[in-house]
């Protein structure tokens, strides 16, 4: 954090609120960094099981003697890496530490929540052993057998019940807009992820009905799980750092209340033209073009918050992740409300148009919202500095220049490849021939990304292990925001 | 907003707004689906037994869905049809027995629907398995080696012994198919979706 916003925390917050924010963040302190250090393992693990399915698409010769290797389990490895292991774990860190800032009280059940992400890292870990020899359930985001989803919800339960505690003990009367999403969050996802498992792998549905629960839950996954915990995060972040109130309150509960009327019910579109009663997809394409409510709502919330202020991205690393997640938010979202109109989704559906969108919402908004929550976070909860400016901007660079590698060609390239199928002239191995340059490309910015998480990564374990100097967190935060400056 | 029970009732309701919207209303009106008979009398679609079933889990545990779909869109949308990957769309009906569904949502690879009347011939798919671009040059499908199994030829050449179209790669041995490969060959021979049904047309 900068200068002018400390002036700004230090002249309303006295001495004496300082250290209850201290006490607090030193409550948060271990059952924090345990999942906050998890979820950059498996960012780490995760794209390094991207690369191997990324390079697997291009030349399909690679690696292919062991069966755990083959294609059809790597990928869902990667995705279950990356969306059970960093997203969700960097989420769950930023919304306990979050909720307890926000209601000003200590984090409870400290233990309880030690053990969750001890037992949350050893489920993940079954899971993915499960699928690598070959008993996923090749159900898109709940691929891991339901044994492991049961406990992955009995976490999530303990999770639940410490940010609602901390609710329920908020010692301020005002909630705050990241409250709203945060409370969402912890409510609807445990809900969605026990009923899917429950109902898909319980045996309660089968055939049409299941993929349409199938995608009613996958769809959630972002829709009411990352982007409550992302928007959260950016409502609490921008003015912290700017050290100016957001722009409009009206605005944030608009965006608020029409993302959980809207958001549900956009989740059919990922089967338009597929075997479903027209109604049930017409409602997907209805509820996803409606998210253009809520997105442009929120957009102009955090622009509006934003200006005059602009120039503090150069200072400020927390801000420039956060910033850059969130006008990928409104990207990402514009481009998913106008996939689903029939029009378009008939050409980009089944194509690697899909990937790269799921990418830029995953990556490109949440898990740059997450880099930024995480370098603003840890100095704050380990009392420690963050070793090298430089490393941290590389970290940037390589993050932002590999998601725009990344989402432009293979968007382009997906795009090429739905009009190329729906062109029955051109024979299908013509359309696979004409993807592999753009897969080549996907490589490349994946090798990008990779070195920007290994940056991350090191930059952590640096910390943890006492490189920067051990101070008392609160004057830490007194002297120096707890940021470098990069 | 500062009331707590406003927050708890509209996060619940919206959430269970959308689920029983997108689930349960579903559940109710797909339920009921039963088979219809074809022109011989055999209930369609067929319910997966025996060595089917079997393929059917070894098509799950490979993961063959992150690049095939099982779904023909319909006339006028997408050129499914024109590339003859079935003769009709399908329909909630033919997936009554998918548990779970397999239906996709990439086509890395070509739609698999119809698989099975397409493609008739076993020893195509296995030889295709082991190495696609034996059957389909310039395919970016992955190898199966692990599916299959070298033998050392005795007297007489097993008769699932795989024939490949430039000679043989070893002298004296051959290459077999595993009962898995099997499977999954009885499994992608079954999809066939060409039965009429009163949906279409």
């Amino acid at each position: 954090m900068s200068t002018t916003s400390m002036v700004v925390e230090q002249s309303e917050a006295a001495q004496p609120e300082l250290v209850a924010r201290a006490e607090i963040d030193r409550s948060c302190r271990v059952p924090v960094l345990l999942f906050a250090g998890s979820a950059v393992f498996w960012l780490v693990a995760g794209s390094l099981m991207a690369l191997v399915a990324a390079i697997k698409m291009h030349t399909p010769g690679f690696l292919t003697e062991w069966e755990f290797l083959t294609f059809g389990r790597v990928r869902p490895v990667h995705l279950n890496m990356t969306i059970f292991g960093w997203a969700s774990m960097a989420g769950i860190a930023t919304l306990l530490w979050l909720q307890a800032r926000l209601a000003r009280a200590c984090l409870p059940f400290g233990n309880l929540l030690i053990a969750g992400g001890v037992v949350w890292n050893v489920a993940l870990t079954a899971g993915l052993v499960e699928i690598s020899i070959g008993h996923g359930t090749s159900v898109e985001w709940i691929e891991i057998p339901l044994f492991w989803a049961l406990v992955f919800a009995a976490v999530f339960a303990v999770v639940m019940a410490a940010s609602l505690t901390m609710f329920g003990r908020r010692k301020v009367a005002h909630v705050y807009v990241s409250q709203w999403y945060l409370f969402g969050a912890v409510l609807w996802f445990p809900f969605l992820y026990l009923t899917a498992n429950l109902l898909i792998h319980g045996g309660f549905t089968a055939g049409t009905t299941a993929a349409a629960t199938n995608w009613w839950f996958a769809h959630n996954v972002l829709g009411l799980w990352l982007t409550p915990i992302g928007l959260a995060t950016i409502y609490y972040l921008i003015p912290k750092v700017i050290g100016a109130p957001i722009h409009s309150y009206h605005l944030s509960l608009l965006g608020f209340w029409s993302l959980a009327l809207f958001y549900n019910w956009a989740g059919t579109h990922h089967l338009i033209g597929g075997p479903l009663p027209a109604w049930l997809v017409t409602v997907g394409i209805v509820g996803s073009v409606m998210m253009f409510v809520p997105v442009v709502t929120v957009g102009i919330n955090h622009h509006m918050t934003m200006v005059g202020h602009f120039r503090r991205l150069k200072d400020s690393p927390t801000l420039r992740f956060v910033v850059f997640g969130g006008m990928s938010y409104t990207v990402v979202s514009v481009q998913g409300s106008l996939t689903s109109l029939r029009s378009i989704n008939e050409v980009n559906h089944f194509t690697h148009y899909t990937i790269a969108h799921a990418h830029l919402g995953v990556y490109a908004f949440f898990s740059m919202v997450m880099f930024g929550a995480l370098y603003y976070m840890l100095p704050r909860l380990t009392g420690r500095e963050w070793g090298s400016a430089r490393l941290i901007k590389l970290h940037f660079w390589a993050a932002a220049l590999g998601i725009a590698l990344y989402w432009g060609p293979l968007t382009i390239g997906g795009w090429v490849q739905g009009l190329q199928m729906n062109n029955p002239d051109l024979p299908f191995l013509q359309v696979v021939a004409g993807t592999i340059p753009y897969l080549w490309g996907r490589t490349a910015a994946g090798v990008l990304m990779t070195v920007g998480h290994c940056v991350f990564g090191l930059l952590l374990l640096q910390m943890l292990r006492g490189g920067g100097h051990a101070q008392n967190p609160a004057r830490s935060q007194a002297a120096t925001g707890g940021e470098v400056k990069a | 907003m500062n009331r707590a029970v406003w927050l708890y009732l509209g996060v619940l309701i919206t959430v269970i707004a959308s689920f029983v919207g997108l689930v349960q209303i579903p559940d109710r009106q797909l339920r009921g689906l039963q088979p219809v008979k074809d022109d011989l009398g055999v209930e369609r679609p067929l319910r997966p037994d025996g060595g089917v079933l079997a393929g059917r889990a070894e098509y799950i545990g490979l993961g063959c869905l992150y690049c095939h779909s099982q779904q023909v869109r319909p006339e006028g949308f997408g050129a499914d049809l024109a590339r003859g990957w079935g003769v009709r769309r399908t329909v909630a009906r033919d997936y009554i027995w998918d548990v779970p569904p397999v239906m996709g949502t990439m086509r890395t690879g070509p739609d698999l629907a119809n698989i099975g009347a397409r493609q008739p011939s076993n020893a195509w798919h296995l030889l295709h398995l082991y190495r696609p671009r034996l059957t389909s040059p310039g395919s970016t499908m992955p190898e199966h080696p692990f599916l299959f199994a070298w033998q050392r030829v005795e007297l007489q050449r097993p008769t699932d012994a795989l024939s490949f179209p430039e000679g043989e790669p070893r002298p004296g041995w051959v290459v077999v198919p595993t009962q898995r490969a099997r499977d999954l060959v009885a499994y992608l021979g079954s999809l066939d979706h060409s039965y009429a049904v009163p949906e279409v047309r």
